[in-house]
């Protein structure tokens, strides 16, 4: 390396790119957004062929590449598949500070995960295999947030 | 089908908070990897680039290395994912019939950005995006599922990062070299449950470039020491969103490898293969990775790296390069694996040179948790 790189001081730019998105929910997330938040309710939609049950809904099954016309409601309630405690603070993307808890609910009635936070327990004490319920927020925006976390079925 | 060979390979070297531009890193791989190769700026035909827009924080990136890239009035193209995918695009190039000599370079500079708020938006913005789900922590509910499914330890996990780091004391291009117990792994911070700080790899600086020229051009320019051919691909990719998948599940890999050792020809991976490059992004993945490879049975890897199966000297020595747990520049990972690889078959690894490797098999990823994945078999 040429001497003149190895002294010259390196200087830091510091940037930020703040661009301005507005993305269509669309017809079926927009579906469910509206059920959550109008009704306080969990909606699912269904495969015609292989009769998997998807929630969040699907555009499309993601094994049989059919439309998904047949929609039905969840009761709420599932099981802790996995889940992980969150140790590192992230204020500019977490809703809520570290320690929180993530975990992945097989839900009753449906074939597929929702990703969520598991509150009001320690984090210490969730194991797999849990039951667990949603707690929905009272007043609702229409986003997946509408859903406050899931806890322990008592 | 014609052969495909990659005739240089050229990196630099592995850190954190790298002092040169991407575009300077480029430069500096490509030059090496030209002049490894020992050909000059006007063989090469066009150029495929691994970059993020993301990552780099500029729009349609590769533009802004064509020069470093030594693509100047030639063609260059973007791969968006891992080097191994690049390295797929490249090959797919020359045996078109249309393009010649083919360079395939990837840059990274993660200590520029912030991974979690990058991976962060490969989530779907309408759904997991809000709940602030990262790389890290989505890793987190998968080696969780794993460990679950199979009855792995944390231990096992933590044998995984001994041997890695081990490894990467061999290595003077990697960023962490460390003489580490078990003990060390299972007492570094936590992360997010079950993983710790030494089960995660490093932000990393750098780039690496490979040559690729068909069997003609490879003979005409360069010397068979130098060459290393593409004996078999396969890449299959799984659901995007995390619920989708039982995330426990290598289905994707399964498929992506046995079409590899269906086009290169191996009929038993454990006892054809001499080396693997896995994508040990995190400790758990090295172990589920090599099951969903072929090397062992679902759920046994984390008892056959206690066995030191795994290990420098052991019957299958997997990443004696350190691994990404010792230098994970995003993206360049797969070329860099590829290199490590290119490098082991000729007899030319240096300190961590293994006892006359003929078949590697490199494997990298791509999206969150493993989504997708691409096997290559490379061979003397």
């Amino acid at each position: 390396m040429p001497d003149w790189k190895q002294e010259v001081d390196v200087m830091i730019d510091a940037g930020k790119i703040s661009v301005p998105y507005s993305w269509t929910v669309g017809t079926t997330l927009s579906r469910f957004y509206c059920e959550l938040r109008d009704n306080g309710k969990i909606w699912a939609n269904r495969c015609p062929e292989c009769g998997n049950v998807f929630v969040p809904p699907k555009v499309k099954c993601i094994n049989c590449y059919q439309d998904l016309n047949d929609w039905l409601e969840l009761p709420g309630t599932g099981t802790v598949e996995t889940f992980t405690v969150v140790r590192y603070q992230e204020p500019t993307l977490h809703p809520r500070p570290a320690p929180f808890v993530y975990g992945i609910i097989k839900m009753d009635g449906a074939d597929t995960g929702l990703l969520h936070f598991i509150d009001e327990i320690e984090p210490e004490k969730v194991k797999v295999g849990m039951r667990v319920e949603a707690v929905l927020e009272d007043e609702r925006d229409g986003n997946i947030l509408d859903i406050k976390y899931f806890r322990p079925v008592k | 089908m014609e052969k495909v060979a990659i005739i240089g390979v050229g990196q630099t070297k592995y850190e954190r908070n790298k002092p040169e531009t991407f575009a300077e890193l480029v430069f500096e791989a490509t030059s090496k990897a030209l002049e490894d190769a020992g050909i000059s700026k006007d063989d090469v035909d066009n150029v495929v680039s691994v970059s993020s827009d993301f990552w780099d924080g500029r729009t349609i990136s590769s533009m802004a290395i064509s020069d470093a890239s030594n693509a100047y009035g030639k063609d260059i193209t973007t791969v968006e994912g891992d080097g191994t995918f690049g390295a797929l695009y490249g090959m797919m190039r020359i045996l078109s019939g249309s393009f010649g000599v083919t360079l395939v370079c990837a840059h990274h500079k993660g200590t520029e950005s912030n991974i979690k708020g990058i991976t962060n938006c490969a989530f779907d913005p309408l759904v997991e995006r809000k709940l602030g789900i990262d790389a890290i922590s989505s890793a987190a509910l998968q080696a969780r599922r794993y460990m679950n499914r199979y009855g792995v330890s944390e231990e096992q996990l933590a044998l995984v990062s001994v041997k890695n780091h081990g490894n990467a004391m061999r290595n003077p291009l990697a960023l962490l070299p460390m003489d580490i117990t078990v003990a060390d792994v299972m007492g570094s911070r936590k992360v997010a449950d079950p993983l710790k700080l030494l089960d995660c790899s490093p932000v990393t600086d750098g780039a690496c470039t490979l040559v690729l020229a068909a069997e003609r051009p490879a003979k005409k320019l360069c010397t068979n020491k130098k060459r290393v051919w593409l004996r078999g691909v396969g890449h299959c990719s799984d659901a995007y969103r995390l619920g989708d998948r039982d995330l426990s599940d290598t289905r994707a890999l399964k498929d992506a490898a046995r079409r590899a050792y269906a086009m290169a020809g191996i009929n038993d991976p454990r006892a054809d293969v001499d080396l693997a490059e896995v994508y040990d992004a995190f400790s758990y993945m090295e172990l589920m990775w090599l099951e969903g490879l072929g090397f062992c049975g679902d759920g046994e890897a984390g008892e056959q790296m206690e066995r030191g199966i795994f290990n420098f000297d052991g019957e299958l020595p997997v990443n004696p390069s350190g691994g990404r747990l010792s230098a994970h520049p995003v993206q360049v990972a797969g070329l860099q694996a590829m290199a490590e690889c290119v490098l082991q078959l000729r007899g030319e690894a240096g300190d961590r040179q293994l006892n006359t490797p003929e078949t590697a098999l490199v494997h990298g990823i791509n999206g969150m948790c493993g989504q997708s994945h691409c096997v290559w078999i490379l061979g003397k």
